[in-house]
């Protein structure tokens, strides 16, 4: 879907969602509550300026005091891979951006992250995976890595790694194995209405990170959960 | 993965009281070793795992020596292996050795 | 360059024991209980009993703290499902125990062969970090192992109350040779290590304030910059976030032109600034005092 199709879908009765130099920003109103949403376009990769821009938008919402949830939008590559971005400490705005989502969400905003096309790395922990809920549409193609970046790494041939990839969701790029590990919450359907189900998904109470157990429900993940859990009870115990 | 295990006749039983001792990594050229006292003291087990196949009858001596020159009575030895050589093998089972039978801190 | 008693060159193990007041670190999780990855074995690769992360706890001067220790020499000390719910669980007993926690980075950042379990164990550990820290919990990063602290290694340091160098903690989202695979080596040649040190490397993130203490690359150094910073408030809130734009903003607008970090340096009036890389630890603290940009607090 493309990202004007998105916004008419979750907003009906209009928007003010602007998109400037591929970042996102603005709010719409969906059954009488006020969204803000902000997010990356055009498979762009994100840098320094682009997070501090986006984590702004969000400083801004959260200092507001409203509890209106916050949609981010995603359609990116990954951080910018640049000697500059990192010279400038890109890993402190890229987290930056991250901790003013964790923020948001503990402030009392739902925090939902729509994945509409692209994403990688860097910039897909700092925005899509720092939200409290992440669905996607059908198409999305998050990846950690591209196969053949991974077959130089692995020193691998390709085909090896696709055989592989058919056995498990572990570490082959695409939407099915991100959400067979658990990042993902649900996969939205783009020929009904993206309002309905963007209300039906605020109805859900989302309190912590269920991601592990829904990765351990899906088979993708088996063991995060029960480590996880494990060392909490062994800390709390000793 | 070539999973060997050797179980070994030992003279003497390992000294301390120490339950168990890690030593080494799992990199290339490097081995870990986990050493755990919870064997009657005439026997030591040892279980390798190691990336490296088809070298079957050098572990056997490595280990062979190993439990005649020490004292790892009581020991079950397990080891990870990232293709060391032999006495690197060696080294670190030494290490393990002297690591269980030091005074618990 | 190394003390006898290096950071760079220990091990996890060495030195989570030289950090700590002797014989208090107990393990949660230990290798005994052969809790390694279950991925590996799908590439053939070795497993290590403790999958490459000591998680636990111990004292530091009497004080009750948590623990992580990254094993560097193991896959690159990379984040795989295992490795990652180790710290995710520890940061979440963090946050109901209220004790500090340290973390001893040392990661190339997810590991491939389980990249996608690795990157959401990521996003976990940063959750579980913010969690802890809006509770009021310090978490304290220290760099300086042989592996840095890459990729998603230093999207977790970005989240920590402080971070503690020495001039080899190295730490950047995109490795030298995956800017160079992607952008070419007119962008960033990787074997260039001069370049890599002065634009990733300990010295150039505590001089714009990316770290708040520099250490020798020696384990009782780290320890007693440890307890420095563990004195300090950790708490995160909608305050600290507010500052922290301002901080970075200001840096991409004073630096945002600098082609190389001694443009940087120059501008931030350190003398001799092509000098700094040769410098020993206490000549160069001593010439950048003053100078130097500083978090305070705002991270």
């Amino acid at each position: 879907m493309e990202l004007a199709d998105i916004l008419a879908s979750l907003f009906p009765g209009g928007h003010e969602v602007a998109v400037t130099d591929n970042l996102i920003s603005g709010s719409g109103i969906i059954n009488a509550i006020k969204v803000h949403v902000i997010g990356i376009a055009g498979q762009s990769p994100l840098g320094c300026e682009g997070a501090l821009i986006l984590a702004g938008h969000v400083l801004e919402i959260t200092r507001k005091g409203s509890a209106g949830p916050v949609l981010v939008l995603i359609d990116s590559s990954s951080q910018r891979m640049s000697r500059r971005d990192e010279l400038l400490g890109l890993s402190e705005c890229l987290t930056h951006l991250a901790k003013t989502l964790l923020l948001a969400g503990a402030q009392g905003h739902r925090t939902i992250g729509l994945l509409y096309g692209g994403s990688a790395a860097g910039a897909f922990i700092a925005t899509a995976l720092a939200t409290g809920t992440l669905v996607a549409l059908p198409g999305a193609h998050p990846a950690v890595m591209d196969l053949p970046s991974m077959a130089r790494v692995t020193k691998l041939p390709i085909e090896v790694l696709k055989a592989k990839a058919e056995k498990t969701p572990v570490f082959a790029p695409g939407l099915e194995n991100l959400a067979q590990t658990g990042a993902i919450h649900s996969v939205w359907n783009p020929d009904q209405s993206l309002a309905e189900q963007f209300f039906a998904l605020l109805a859900e109470q989302i309190s912590h990170d269920a991601r592990d157990r829904l990765g351990e429900s899906r088979g993708g993940r088996p063991k995060a959960a029960s480590i996880a859990e494990r060392v909490e009870k062994e800390a709390s115990h000793a | 993965m070539e999973k060997l295990s050797f179980t070994m006749k030992a003279s003497t039983a390992a000294a301390g009281t120490r339950a168990r001792a890690i030593v080494g990594v799992v990199a290339s050229g490097n081995l870990e070793v986990l050493l755990e006292r919870d064997l009657p003291a005439n026997v030591c087990v040892v279980d390798i795992a190691t990336a490296v196949h088809g070298f079957a009858a050098v572990w056997a001596a490595v280990i062979d020596d190993f439990v005649m020159r020490r004292s790892a009575g009581g020991l079950h030895i397990s080891i990870n292996d990232g293709g060391a050589r032999p006495d690197m093998v060696s080294l670190r089972l030494a290490q393990g050795v002297r690591l269980i039978e030091e005074l618990e801190a | 360059m190394t003390s006898a008693n290096s950071w760079y060159e220990a091990g996890a193990r060495q030195r989570v024991a030289a950090l700590l007041d002797p014989g208090s670190f107990v393990e949660f999780i230990g290798p005994e209980q052969r809790e390694s990855s279950p991925h590996l074995a799908i590439f053939d690769l070795p497993e290590q009993f403790d999958d490459g992360i000591i998680v636990g706890r111990g004292t530091l001067e009497g004080r009750r703290i948590l623990v992580a220790a990254q094993e560097g020499r193991f896959m690159g000390g990379a984040f795989g499902e295992v490795h990652g719910a180790k710290l995710t669980g520890l940061l979440r007993a963090a946050r109901s125990l209220r004790e500090p926690v340290l973390i001893l980075f040392d990661t190339g950042g997810v590991r491939l062969q389980e990249a996608n379990a690795g990157e959401i164990a990521i996003a976990e550990i940063m959750r579980a970090l913010v969690e802890a820290r809006m509770a009021g919990v310090q978490v304290v990063g220290l760099i300086g192992g042989r592996a840095g602290c890459y990729g998603g290694g230093s999207l977790i340091a970005g989240c920590c109350s402080a971070l503690i160098v020495s001039e080899q903690g190295r730490i950047s989202v995109s490795g030298p040779e995956v800017i160079e695979t992607n952008r070419g080596v007119e962008e960033f040649d990787s074997r260039d290590r001069a370049l890599v040190w002065r634009t990733m490397g300990g010295k150039h993130r505590y001089l714009i304030g990316g770290a708040d203490a520099f250490a020798d690359d020696d384990v009782l150094a780290f320890r007693e910059a440890a307890l420095i910073v563990l004195a300090e408030n950790g708490r995160l809130d909608a305050d600290v976030l507010e500052a922290e734009q301002q901080r970075l903003e200001h840096r991409l607008h004073r630096f945002g032109k600098a082609h190389d970090a001694i443009d940087i340096w120059t501008d931030i009036g350190v003398s001799e600034p092509t000098e700094i890389p040769g410098l020993a630890n206490d000549e160069f603290l001593r010439r950048i005092a003053d100078k130097r940009e500083t978090a305070n607090g705002a991270r």
